[in-house]
């Protein structure tokens, strides 16, 4: 009677784990469907022409280097913040720091922090400030965003990181700075990974920059000007009544998740690197 | 580096403020109350009533706790308790590239498939006509995005319980499954709420994904196959055009300040409890 009581709930367990391999597997085969038929060399080499948003020639180029300024910005001016943090949290706060603690608490917090709330946030920064939707004040949003998620995963391994490494670094006569420096190298392999995962956060979010970013059918060339980014791009294709340029929005859907893929696979290459280094 | 950490904790207090500011002209004309309660929302004539946005909200939550809770436990146990480690290797990736998933793709996987399947197949056997765009649309899209949050939070939750534990139960001859279910779920159930409680909030502010799928009409929606409007999607539609009307942008930032407070209540509330396990276990 126990083992059939076992058995069924056994059964429901390989069932639900099955069931939501095969959601992944159905949203990547549904993306590859309908998105490959309307990708092309185009699609990723030019940028809108005059009659692009009415199915005519063209391709979404400002959006994707649109996507990849915002977030080589944005995750430059993250990590100016991050990395002072977490070396601060974890090397010259006391192991026990009840403001290390308090501090992990509040990124724990903000990780939680809806994308949305950024971006009206943001918003409202740049409108303070007089910064109008553009370069600069999308790569400010995101950076915002990824934040949390830099310092909560850099810190995850800093927090690995032997006291002993510590103890020997600084009898060695180096000074807290020089010590940082070198935990910093130590700890490579573990931001290199944070990067990618903050990357794969920051690219694929468009609550945050639907405000602050702004769209253009140009390349932007400086700070100050709007910006197009690739789930904007999908977003407004989707919405278009032309089925040609919604058929636009699939190939765009499939780029996007195709450079998520290739994110996903490197953090996981480099994290696995990590461990093996690991004392 | 002191200064950055401190500013970093002040960061929250700044967002929350920030976003009060805004949200005080519409409280000077209005009580909350009403707000809150009333189901008007006719920005062109100064009424803004959050319920059907509030209720919307919390339909499409429902739906997608109910839908992701038993699959996310069951999944949590099965990887924890018997999953040899080759396939628990294999299945972490699942995990990660599910999270790894933008809400854009989720919103246009909703579009391409949970959409037509609805309005076409299962909508028609209950009511006369439904576009599929629908709170139900909603709930199962949110449903696969709050999934591996849950899984990822119950595993460890599930780890943190101490393996000479469950060697007692079974040495005094329980089963498995016996010890699974009186020692390790009853051990792990402020784990659990703590991470059902964390993806609550997560599925309140997902905007993107939710708002492809389920219609965005300004209603109270009275059945599965009704349409909705969520609170982040209201912002998300109209923020940044609305300037010119009096009110409007505070009435959104009001939605913005909410949805904010609820999310970091609820947030703060779950990782004290995580925290509290972390600590009970390895001290």
């Amino acid at each position: 009677m126990k083992k059939i009581e076992e058995n069924i709930f056994k059964f429901l367990m390989i069932l639900s784990a099955s069931l939501i391999l095969g959601v992944l597997l159905f949203i990547l085969f549904s993306v590859l469907k309908r998105g490959l038929p309307s990708l092309s060399w185009d699609m990723i080499t030019k940028i809108p022409s005059g009659g692009f948003y009415l199915g005519k020639e063209g391709g979404i180029v400002n959006a994707i280097l649109g996507s990849v300024y915002l977030i080589v910005g944005a995750v430059l001016l993250s990590l100016a913040f991050s990395i002072p943090i977490v070396m601060f949290i974890n090397f010259y706060l006391r192991k026990k720091s009840y403001l290390a603690n308090i501090s992990r608490f509040s990124f724990d917090i903000l990780f939680g922090v809806p994308s949305i709330v950024y971006g009206a946030f943001g918003f409202t920064i740049m409108i303070y400030f007089g910064i109008k939707a553009s370069l600069l004040g999308g790569m400010i949003t995101i950076a915002m965003l990824i934040m949390p998620i830099l310092i909560r995963s850099i810190d995850e391994v800093a927090r690995l990181v032997p006291n002993e490494l510590v103890e020997a670094t600084l009898s060695l006569g180096a000074t807290r700075y020089e010590m940082v420096k070198v935990m910093i190298r130590q700890l490579m392999p573990g931001i290199t990974t944070a990067v990618l995962l903050a990357i794969g956060r920051g690219i694929g979010d468009a609550a945050t920059v639907l405000f602050t970013a702004g769209y253009s059918d140009n390349i932007p060339a400086s700070l100050s000007q709007p910006a197009a980014s690739l789930p904007l791009a999908i977003f407004f294709q989707l919405g278009s009544p032309v089925e040609e340029v919604q058929n636009r929005a699939y190939a765009s859907a499939l780029i996007l998740t195709i450079i998520i893929l290739i994110l996903s696979f490197s953090a996981r290459y480099f994290s696995k690197k990590l461990s093996k280094h690991k004392v | 580096m002191l200064c950055f950490t401190l500013l970093s904790l002040l960061f929250l207090f700044i967002i929350g403020v920030g976003l009060f500011v805004k949200a005080i002209p519409i409280l000077h004309d209005k009580r909350l109350w009403v707000l809150l309660s009333s189901g008007n929302w006719k920005p062109f004539k100064g009424e803004f009533g959050f319920l059907p946005y509030i209720l919307s909200t919390f339909y499409v939550t429902l739906i997608a706790i109910v839908i992701a809770l038993p699959l996310a436990l069951l999944t949590s146990i099965y990887l924890t308790e018997y999953a040899s480690s080759r396939i628990r290797q294999w299945f972490n990736p699942v995990i990660d590239l599910l999270s790894g998933i933008p809400p854009v793709i989720y919103g246009i996987w909703g579009v391409l498939t949970i959409v037509p399947f609805i309005s076409n197949i299962l909508a028609p056997k209950f009511v006369d006509f439904s576009t599929g765009y629908t709170v139900l649309a909603g709930g199962i899209v949110l449903s696969v995005m709050i999934i591996p949050l849950i899984i990822s939070i119950m595993t460890e939750v599930f780890h943190s319980i101490p393996k000479e534990m469950r060697e007692a139960s079974l040495s005094l001859g329980a089963t498995k499954w016996q010890t699974i279910k009186k020692v390790v779920l009853r051990k792990s159930i402020s784990g659990l709420i703590a991470a059902t409680v964390l993806a609550i909030s997560r599925a309140f502010g997902e905007t993107i994904a939710v708002l492809m799928v389920c219609g965005n009409t300004p209603l109270v929606p009275h059945s599965l196959f009704d349409s909705c409007y969520p609170l982040p999607a209201l912002i998300a539609n109209n923020y940044g055009e609305m300037l010119s009307m009096p009110n409007y942008e505070a009435a959104l930032m009001l939605a913005a300040f909410l949805l904010f407070m609820i999310i970091i209540f609820f947030n703060a509330l779950s990782r004290f409890i995580l925290v509290q396990i972390e600590k009970r276990y390895h001290e």
